[in-house]
């Protein structure tokens, strides 16, 4: 099994925050991928959209998705990210008070990112744009001791 | 217990979801940081919150939560029904405030979806 998409993102179009996440939830649910690697690919999927909601003037999201792992990139144009060890600090944000009223915006999300994601990669230039790949590993994590939160939403 | 139950203990108005209120409950998060709620909260939970934006529901529909309860008398705007009744998620708006919300399903057997964070 292979799946690949590309869906575009607005930037600043907080109504439709989420969109292309659900949808992407939706697919995996779909190719009939565990329940745990759904939701970690939904959860780091979501907080990516948000930033290029909040942070970008516009970006994309690119899925792909096969029997050993759903791999999930963002990238957009727009600000960038001057020092990426600082925006990757829980607690450090420079939301707007419009991110924060919609529940985000606490500095949390990178981190959510590189807490779910099983390989994390960022990199950004300013006033260019940024990027992130994060792939969650398509396994039977009862096989995996250094995990053992997970063994038991994976169904 | 189920959703019907935790209406009758929080003296809450169905919202969205009446057909649903037969779910399971057993466990609940509280929290008005979807980033938290992202972080932290697990599959079927009731998803306790003060927030009423559309956000709120799409934060539900990725993690699976069972339903949400508004406190404090909250009510969510027109679009947040709209994506809630898409998406099939239960809304429930209850007058209590959070710690009385929490307090009251605790006593009755809910209890929190992870008890502390770092210690999974
Ligand atoms: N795609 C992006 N473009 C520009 N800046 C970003 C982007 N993503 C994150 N940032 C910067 O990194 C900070 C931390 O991001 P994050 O951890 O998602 O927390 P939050 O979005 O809650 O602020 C943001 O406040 C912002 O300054
Ligand atoms: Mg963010």
């Amino acid at each position: 099994m292979s799946y690949d998409k590309t869906f575009s993102v607005e930037g600043g179009n907080f109504q439709a925050a989420g969109n292309v996440s659900s949808e992407i939830k939706g697919i995996l649910k779909e190719l009939g991928l565990p329940r745990d690697t759904v939701r970690r690919a939904a959860i780091v999927c979501y907080e990516s959209e948000i930033n290029i909601v909040s942070y970008a003037k516009k970006g994309q999201i690119v899925l792909h998705a096969d029997d050993q792992s759903v791999e999930i990139e963002a990238k957009d144009e727009g600000s960038g990210i001057p020092d990426i060890e600082l925006a990757m600090k829980e607690g450090y944000s420079t939301a707007t008070a419009q991110v924060r009223e919609m529940g985000f915006g606490a500095g949390m999300g990178l981190s959510n990112m590189k807490r779910y994601a099983d390989d994390f990669f960022i990199s950004s230039e300013v006033g260019v744009g940024t990027y992130v790949k994060m792939v969650v590993f398509n396994l039977d994590l009862k096989l995996h001791p250094d995990h053992p939160q997970w063994v038991d939403t994976y169904t | 217990m189920t959703l019907n139950d935790v209406k009758d203990i929080l003296d809450a108005e169905v919202i969205v979801g009446r057909e649903q209120l037969g779910k399971e409950i057993k466990t609940a998060f509280s929290a008005d940081l979807m980033s938290d709620v992202l972080a932290f909260a697990k599959t079927e939970s009731l998803l306790l919150t003060g927030l009423t934006n559309p956000q709120v529901v799409r934060t539900a529909d990725i993690l699976d939560i069972s339903a949400i309860i508004m406190v404090r008398g909250k009510k969510p705007s027109e679009e947040t029904v709209k994506l809630a009744e898409q998406l099939k998620i239960p809304i429930l708006s209850t007058k209590y405030i959070l710690f009385e919300t929490s307090g009251r399903l605790h006593r009755s057997g809910i209890v929190g979806c992870i008890e502390k964070v770092g210690t999974e």
